[in-house]
């Protein structure tokens, strides 16, 4: 198990143009032969078909059925193409289900999280690596431990603390807070940042020390500008979270007016609604994520590597 | 360190003014930068108490506490008992092993063979990576409501299809049958499969990049077919990625909850898809009449507890072929 992105940068440069020297389980020499020719060809285009088909077939109707008309949406046999247009679906869905409210509320809490994760962790993980305070490695590890227990497992005791604060004696339920302030508690981010701090050399913080810089200067100057890619691979994993969460806020966010679920939650609770506005709720939800996907797409891939496993 | 020159100096004898002060702003020094280093870490440790370290003793003390008409009262082992003697219980330990057992066949094998054959492919790479993983990148919610609306029994896309090939039509998420494996479950982990192979996918190809060449190479001089190179060659040199996910996906599997959340209500029909995770949202928030933290604790206490056993084992049966 290593976590380096240095690893992540010569892997993302490894896959782009793929040299022939390097050889897989087929041989190029193999693949050559006029036989093996035609036969990769085949095997190509039915692996191209089949993933097209399986992956993208169903998001083609998550979004194509949107716009057809409740009759049309469950008519035998099913039509393609949707035969009328009724962009109208997507603006009545957009209504009904306040698909704009519960999209404003996923990007605050996602944004929020973010914002906490980052100054938080980022802290932390600086603290732990270069700064070494008495008890530090004591309290990493406590905080590794965590990482051993399951995510679902302590819903219930978690809803009562965010429902009750020990001490404080605060409920944050229904507050964005109760979804911010968790998503610190994230053990895997802390230690994959640690792990980054680790990796940039002494030499560089005992001249910032010298030079007089405070700690704080020395992480902003210093540390951060180093650490842009494992911040890039934090920043991406926070959103994405708070993005796919779905049982902590139906507990801690649901049952207000006006609403402050997320769209998970809010386009789930519809229960009522047409079947084609839920559709065209769920396309609207699956949107922005696409947009993400396809912009952070190197980063995101190359950080699943990065902060997975490797052999 | 200046502790231990202190100590010495003052052991041999009277120490110089200027020693003294050294040793004096020395430890100030240390003093100011420890405090300003647990300054950068409370934050942190503040959440990690009250969202992690404290739940997690709480968890244990609220399961073998009662609470009645307001007075909290510990309870011993009635909790457990409770919940053991539930025939809910029981069910909801069958199907996740179904989930998890059938996410296995699906879930697991499909993304190895799936990364075996992308990685050799020299054309469309980027393409078809992109594609495993976009579903992965979707909020669960548009996924499994896409896969509902596909598995509606009346005019769900999968029936139609079937009807126009005049097939057997079949209820889906919502058939009742309650001998292993139920359909319903399977059309669970199908839709789970979609949402989530992607993530293994690639990082098996990740993996399967890092096999040397000539290790094949090798393998075809001595005359090993592809099925043979894949069996020793491939496997041995991704088993470690192989085993570590292997838990990783029991582990996430037993946790099942959002897929038959959303998909079938989670309990579905005759409670067939029940899950423990399930169980544990049921006890807690939507019993009807009075909501038992007690019992959810003591349920989420059981999971803890097997899945603790089950990753402990799997390293300790695995510590020295790491």
């Amino acid at each position: 198990m290593s976590v380096l992105a240095p690893r992540a940068e010569t892997s993302r440069r490894r896959t782009a143009p793929r040299a022939a020297t390097s050889r897989t389980l087929i041989s190029q020499a193999q693949l050559n032969r006029p036989g093996s020719k035609l036969a990769y060809r085949i095997v190509l285009t039915l692996v191209v078909v089949v993933f097209t088909l399986a992956f993208i077939g169903p998001l083609y109707f998550l979004f194509t059925d949107g716009l057809k008309s409740t009759q049309e949406a469950g008519q035998v046999p099913p039509t393609f193409f949707p035969v009328h247009i009724h962009p109208s679906t997507y603006v009545t869905a957009w209504h009904t289900l306040s698909v704009g409210r519960l999209m404003f509320n996923t990007l605050y809490y996602a944004f929020g999280a973010l914002a906490f994760q980052l100054i938080f962790d980022v802290a932390a993980a600086y603290a732990f690596s270069k700064l070494r305070p008495v008890l530090g490695n004591a309290i990493f590890a406590m905080m590794l431990a965590t990482l051993m227990i399951p995510s679902m497992v302590l819903i219930v005791p978690q809803y009562l603390t965010v429902a009750n604060l020990p001490i404080l004696h605060v409920n944050l339920i229904g507050t964005p807070e109760a979804i911010w302030l968790p998503s610190v508690a994230n053990a895997f981010n802390i230690f994959l940042l640690k792990r980054f701090f680790d990796s940039i050399p002494t030499e560089l913080m005992d001249a910032a020390a010298i030079d007089g810089a405070s700690p704080l200067r020395a992480l902003r100057s210093i540390v951060l500008p180093i650490s842009r890619p494992i911040l890039g691979v934090v920043t991406i994993f926070g959103f994405v979270a708070v993005w796919k969460d779905f049982l902590w806020p139906l507990l801690v966010e649901s049952g207000y007016t006006p609403t402050r679920e997320t769209l998970n939650v809010g386009i789930t609770g519809a229960t009522t609604t047409p079947v084609n506005f839920i559709i065209a709720a769920s396309a609207i939800a699956a949107i922005p994520t696409i947009i993400f996907f396809l912009i952070f797409q190197r980063n995101i891939m190359s950080g699943l590597t990065a902060g997975g496993l490797k052999g | 360190m200046t502790d231990t020159v202190v100590t010495l100096s003052k052991a041999e004898g009277s120490p110089g003014p200027l020693e003294r002060r050294a040793a004096r702003g020395g430890r100030s020094r240390r003093l100011r930068r420890n405090l300003s280093a647990h300054g950068f870490l409370i934050g942190a440790v503040l959440c990690f108490a009250l969202f992690s370290w404290y739940p997690m003793v709480r968890e244990i003390i609220l399961s073998f506490q009662q609470t009645h008409l307001g007075v909290t009262t510990w309870a011993g082992w009635q909790n457990y008992s409770r919940i053991f003697h539930d025939p809910q219980f029981w069910t909801a330990w069958r199907n996740t092993l179904e989930f998890t057992g059938l996410a296995l066949v699906f879930g697991y094998a499909v993304p190895f063979f799936a990364a075996i054959l992308l990685n050799e492919l020299r054309h469309a790479r980027g393409y078809l990576r992109t594609l495993v993983y976009l579903p992965v990148m979707l909020p669960p919610a548009s996924a499994l409501l896409l896969f509902k609306y596909f598995y509606d029994p009346t005019d769900g896309l999968f029936n139609r299809v079937l009807q126009l090939l005049h097939l057997p039509t079949s209820q889906w998420v919502q058939s009742p049958g309650t001998s292993v494996p139920t359909t319903a479950m399977i059309a669970v982990v199908i839709a789970a499969t979609w949402m989530n192979m992607g993530a293994a996918t690639l990082i098996y190809l990740a993996a399967l990049q890092n096999i040397p060449g000539e290790l094949y190479e090798a393998a075809e001089l001595d005359g090993a077919g592809l099925f043979s190179r894949i069996w020793h060659v491939t496997v041995p040199q991704t088993r470690l990625v192989l085993s570590m996910l292997l838990m990783l996906q029991i582990v996430a599997t037993m946790q099942m909850f959002v897929e038959a959340f959303i998909l079938t209500g989670g309990p579905g029909v005759n409670n067939n898809t029940l899950s423990v995770v399930d169980l544990i949202y049921i006890y807690a928030f939507s019993m009807s009449g009075s909501s038992n933290y007690n019992s959810a604790s003591a349920l989420g206490v059981v999971l803890m507890l097997v899945l603790g056993a089950f990753s402990g084992a799997f390293l300790w049966l695995g510590r020295d072929r790491g």
